[in-house]
């Protein structure tokens, strides 16, 4: 056993060193050299999570109901894991709005209301104080243990009557503390970088020593885990405590309500709030702490189970509260410096929940419900005091006191019938309240202020009648009837079975019905109402303040304010040197040199009441700059045009990128059609160059011959006769040119003539062999046909067939050797389509030839042997093939001779009969 | 010593014209079908004056044109070139290729035949 005094002095001895590293980090603050600004101090800081509860508490849950200690844990880590952006966002608009508490976060959301504000703190502060009871239980029970004289036995809590005053001290100390840790002096932002620093420094303390006892359990009382898991399984009754089975006596839905409790309160617990929000001085650590934080959560809670095993199996149950198991396994081998460490470990806990949750609650009393009330009365509104810093601090200490007086009371009130555990989970269903209202505030533009009013009541009354009021009645200081029996003996009235609801552990089942009523009244109300303007400005600027940008807050106001008006008025509340400061550095980020030729605007109204919302509150704020300003109040339509305004901007500056986007696409359209007109031009320009070339060739040979015979009469007979043959078929050649030049351009240009009539193309075929077949005979050369039986009729321009087909045969006859020259004529059905293949047994057609002598004035053959030719035939022949939506082509070996083939598709219907092309 | 005088140009009927017209001047006449052919009879024969078309195949009448001007066994040959595009450009191609004339198609047998003769009289 321990004595009282060194307890005592140790703890004392810790507070100094707290105070100490507080001082320093204050120092380093003031100096600008922050300790606080680094991701670890950052993760750390959120772990004033684990308070006394988890310290001890985890353990006592652990010897009673086995893993079923997990989601208390396995809440928060899925929140950092999935949830950060809610939390970054929340970071984010507290930083632009200067908002210091949950309170004021709420308040200012639903358009700067007193009232929710007033209820939001109320919720928090009734709340709240049984979970720093638990705190003040923690740190007596673990007293009662190490000074106790019976070690043996059952430590009963508080029982001692010297010690029930030791309670109350050791309360108004931590009061004390607090107010000297967190109400010496008044911060716009609300920031304690001294706290965070002691806060970061506990966590550290308080793993560290969990840590040690957990292994002090594991391997110095026994042999490691597996011994200690090894001997929990031969007992029956612990090996049950390891089976999820029998752990989850409310099922999953035990677990799942668990887990979502623990989820909402890292978030939204006021001291969550403060560490995580309030005290956060860059952005980028939540990213580092979403991992550090659930480590640290892991790290503390390695050693739960085998320390209440350890517990368990070393003094067998139901003999020492397993709450205190931390302290009692060292103390029980004499280990008392380990067990004065555990203590110092429990009550480091302990302190930083009540520390950081007091000054939380109590910026919000203060700003929420203090400072309201006060600006109301007409007292104050006469005096005209000019400094109200000192009144400011005043309120908060007082807070701190009052609310860690009611935890004691609550303490001596309840304390005795619950186990730690089930008093935070208490707090927690509080908290989780908040969740509708902050969350729609963040993602629904939609919530009105008697949404979230509504919302949060319901959630709240049926809180305190499902799960407040029974722990009070347990504790014997309400009459237990209404627990068996229901409110005025109504059985569905009864607190823990809600209208019949029953099978649910008393958590799940308030949890269930709270948050069911809070967040049915929360949008019903909101959408019963159109929001106002007020609630629609907010709104705006909390949903959207991602993409509003930080350093351009947009204002919803108007009307004029005087600079002499409004800094005394901030003054009052932040000190006239503070003020005077403030205002300078507004004006030099205004480009302004005194603060007086500060141009009154609405920015500067701005800026004074966001000074003053971090100070006394954002709706106090609003109503003490209400004050001093002449407004002209915004309508919701004027916000909305407003806001209208900013998006129409916003579509207009898209507007214009779509519209650039779309000059440059037509640009680049442009080129091209550019370059295709000018790479036209020049074709053209070819054409025409190569037409005059065409033409002027005979007409060469015909004006020579003909100022040949015209100047010699006396040219011979036979030289004569041949000179006018020549004259006579480059005439002919003229004549073919020039008609076929016209049809190219007529097709080209699409003014050819189609007469298109059902054509059979065996007849077809047929006559183009006869007409050409004088040719042949001339030529000596043979021309074979062959025909099927039959073909299907298609639709086509029968004469520019012809032109095809006596283009093919006669350039054929013109390549094809003499005498044993043979130009096979075929005509062939396919499917869906008729095809006619040309060959001859002439010189074929080089490789490199086969593609051009498709292209205009390029003839095939060799000089010496080219028949005359105008070089249109081919190209023609194919825009006609195509124009019917066919193909023509040409194979050839050279010596082997060349064929050419064309394919014209036959109409869909072709070959159904007579009947079909009837109708 | 009769002058030689080799018409170069692929249209059959138009060298049967120029062979006629230089033959009746009493020239010595040699005909080539193609740019190659041109080329090679060009050198072989060195002909004092060559009738040069400018579209044929194989080898085009600049190209040959070039090819003898470049050459210095060749300095003696004239170049009258005779082109059916009638383009300023491509007479100025001509030209600036060494041809010594140049005259577009269909051109008058009289100024051709005055114009040979005074190309060959030159020197």
């Amino acid at each position: 056993m321990l004595s009282g005094t060194v307890v005592v002095a140790a703890s004392f001895a810790y507070l100094l060193v707290l105070f100490a590293v507080a001082w320093y980090g204050d120092r380093r603050a003031e100096q600008g050299r922050s300790i606080i600004a680094n991701p670890w101090t950052y993760a750390m800081s959120l772990a004033v999570y684990c308070t006394a509860w988890t310290y001890f508490g985890s353990v006592g849950r652990a010897a009673s109901g086995g893993v079923w200690f997990l989601p208390i844990y396995l809440g928060p880590t899925l929140a950092m894991s999935l949830s950060w952006v809610v939390l970054l966002k929340m970071i984010r608009i507290s930083r632009t709005y200067r908002i210091t508490s949950i309170a004021d976060f709420i308040a200012s959301r639903y358009g700067k209301s007193h009232l929710l504000g007033g209820l939001v703190t109320i919720i928090a502060v009734v709340g709240m104080v049984p979970y720093i009871a638990l705190q003040l239980k923690a740190i007596s029970s673990g007293y009662s243990v190490l000074t106790g004289s019976d070690d043996s036995g059952v430590f009963p809590f508080a029982t001692a009557s010297w010690f029930n005053d030791g309670t109350l001290y050791v309360a108004l100390t931590l009061a004390l503390f607090t107010v000297l840790f967190g109400a010496r002096h008044l911060d716009a932002a609300e920031r304690h970088e001294g706290m965070v620093a002691a806060i970061a420094f506990e966590s550290v303390v308080k793993l560290l020593a969990f840590l040690v006892i957990g292994g002090f359990v594991t391997w110095g009382v026994y042999e490691g885990f597996d011994d200690i898991f090894t001997r929990a399984y031969a007992n029956p009754e612990l090996a049950a405590l390891l089976s999820l089975k029998t752990a989850s006596s409310a099922g999953y839905g035990g677990w799942f309500a668990l887990t979502l409790l623990a989820m909402l309160s890292v978030i939204f617990l006021p001291r969550q709030f403060q560490v995580t929000v309030v005290e956060n001085v860059n952005e980028q650590h939540l990213r580092r702490a979403t991992w550090l934080f659930p480590g640290y959560l892991l790290l503390i809670n390695i050693f739960v189970l085998p320390i209440a095993l350890g517990g368990l199996l070393y003094f067998g149950q139901g003999t020492v509260d397993p709450d205190t198991f931390v302290l009692s396994l060292p103390l029980a081998h004499g280990e008392r410096a380990l067990a004065l460490l555990a203590f110092v470990g429990g009550f480091s806990a302990a302190t930083g929940m009540v520390i950081v949750e007091t000054i939380a609650v109590s910026t919000m009393v203060c700003n929420d419900l203090v400072m309201p009330l006060l600006l109301g009365t007409e007292r104050f509104k006469r005096s005209n005091h000019p400094d109200l810093t000192g009144l400011l601090l005043g309120i908060r200490r007082g807070a701190i006191v009052v609310v860690l007086l009611l935890g004691y009371l609550y303490f001596r009130l309840a304390g005795e019938a619950y186990a730690l555990v089930s008093i935070g989970l208490i707090s927690f269903a509080a908290v989780a309240q908040f969740a509708p209202a902050m969350l729609g505030g963040m993602y629904w533009r939609g919530g009105t202020r008697e949404g979230a009013l509504a919302g949060l009541l319901a959630g709240f009354v049926v809180w305190a009648y499902t799960l407040m009021l029974p722990s009070v009645a347990k504790s014997g200081w309400l009459d237990r009837a209404f627990l068996d029996y229901g409110l005025f003996g109504l059985e569905y009235l009864r607190p823990e079975q809600l209208f019949g609801l029953a099978g649910l552990d008393s958590i799940s089942h308030a949890l269930f019905w709270s948050l069911t009523a809070n967040i049915a009244c929360y949008v019903i109300v909101s959408l019963a109402r159109v929001p106002t303007g007020q609630e629609a400005t907010q709104a705006t600027l909390f949903v959207d303040v991602f993409s509003r940008g930080q350093d351009a807050p947009a204002t919803f106001w108007r009307g004029s304010a005087q600079i002499q008006d409004l800094q005394p008025l901030v003054a009052r509340f932040l000190g006239a040197e503070r003020a005077r400061r403030m205002f300078e550095s507004y004006a030099r980020e205004r480009g302004v040199t005194r603060i007086d030729d500060l141009k009154p605007d609405a920015g500067l109204v701005q800026f004074a009441e966001t000074q003053l919302a971090g100070a006394i509150g954002s709706a106090s704020a609003r109503v003490m700059v209400s004050s001093v300003v002449q407004e002209e109040p915004l309508g919701l339509d004027e916000v909305m045009d407003i806001l209208d305004e900013a998006s129409q901007v916003r579509a207009y500056s898209h507007e214009l990128e779509e519209k650039s986007r779309a000059l440059e696409a037509a640009t680049a359209e442009l080129r091209a059609a550019n370059e295709r007109l000018t790479e036209l031009d020049r074709l053209k320009d070819d054409f025409m160059s190569s037409v005059t070339h065409e033409l002027r060739t005979p007409l060469t040979s015909i004006r020579a011959f003909s100022e040949m015979l015209l100047d010699d009469p006396k040219i011979d007979l036979k030289d004569r006769k041949r000179f006018l043959g020549i004259i006579v078929s480059e005439t002919e050649r003229l004549t073919r040119l020039v008609n076929q030049v016209l049809d190219m351009a007529k097709i080209e240009s699409g003014h050819a003539e189609w007469h298109n009539t059902d054509i059979d193309m065996r007849e077809l075929v047929g006559h183009a062999v006869e007409t050409t077949e004088q040719l042949f005979r001339d030529r000596g050369a043979t021309l074979e046909l062959d025909l099927p039986d039959r073909a299907p009729h298609l639709r086509a321009d029968r004469d520019r067939l012809l032109q095809v087909m006596l283009n093919l045969i006669s350039n054929a006859a013109k390549f094809v050797p003499g005498d044993t020259g043979v130009v096979r004529v075929r005509l062939t059905c396919e499917t869906g389509q008729l095809r006619v293949d040309v060959t001859d047994n002439g010189p074929g057609i080089q490789p490199e030839q086969l593609g051009v002598i498709f292209e205009k004035f390029r003839q095939g053959g060799d000089e010496h042997s080219r028949p005359q030719g105008t070089g249109l035939g081919l190209p023609i022949s194919r825009q006609i093939v195509e124009h019917f939506g066919g193909r023509l082509w040409v194979q050839s070996k050279p010596g082997e001779g060349a064929t050419f083939s064309f394919v014209l598709p036959l109409p869909p219907e072709a070959g159904d009969g007579p009947d079909r092309a009837m109708t | 010593m009769a002058k030689k005088i080799l018409i170069a140009d692929d249209e059959q009927n138009i060298v049967i014209s120029l062979e006629f017209l230089m033959k009746r001047e009493g020239y010595e006449v040699s005909v080539a079908n193609d740019g190659d052919e041109a080329a090679r009879r060009i050198r072989a024969e060195k002909p004092d004056l060559v009738l040069l078309d400018v579209m044929m195949p194989k080898k085009s009448g600049f190209e040959v044109c070039q090819e003898v001007k470049s050459n210095p066994e060749l300095q003696s040959v004239r170049i009258l070139m005779l082109t059916a595009k009638g383009r300023d450009t491509e007479v100025a191609k001509g030209l600036a290729l060494g041809a010594d004339a140049y005259m577009t198609k269909p051109f008058s047998t009289k100024e051709l035949v005055e114009r040979v003769r005074s190309m060959l009289a030159e020197r």
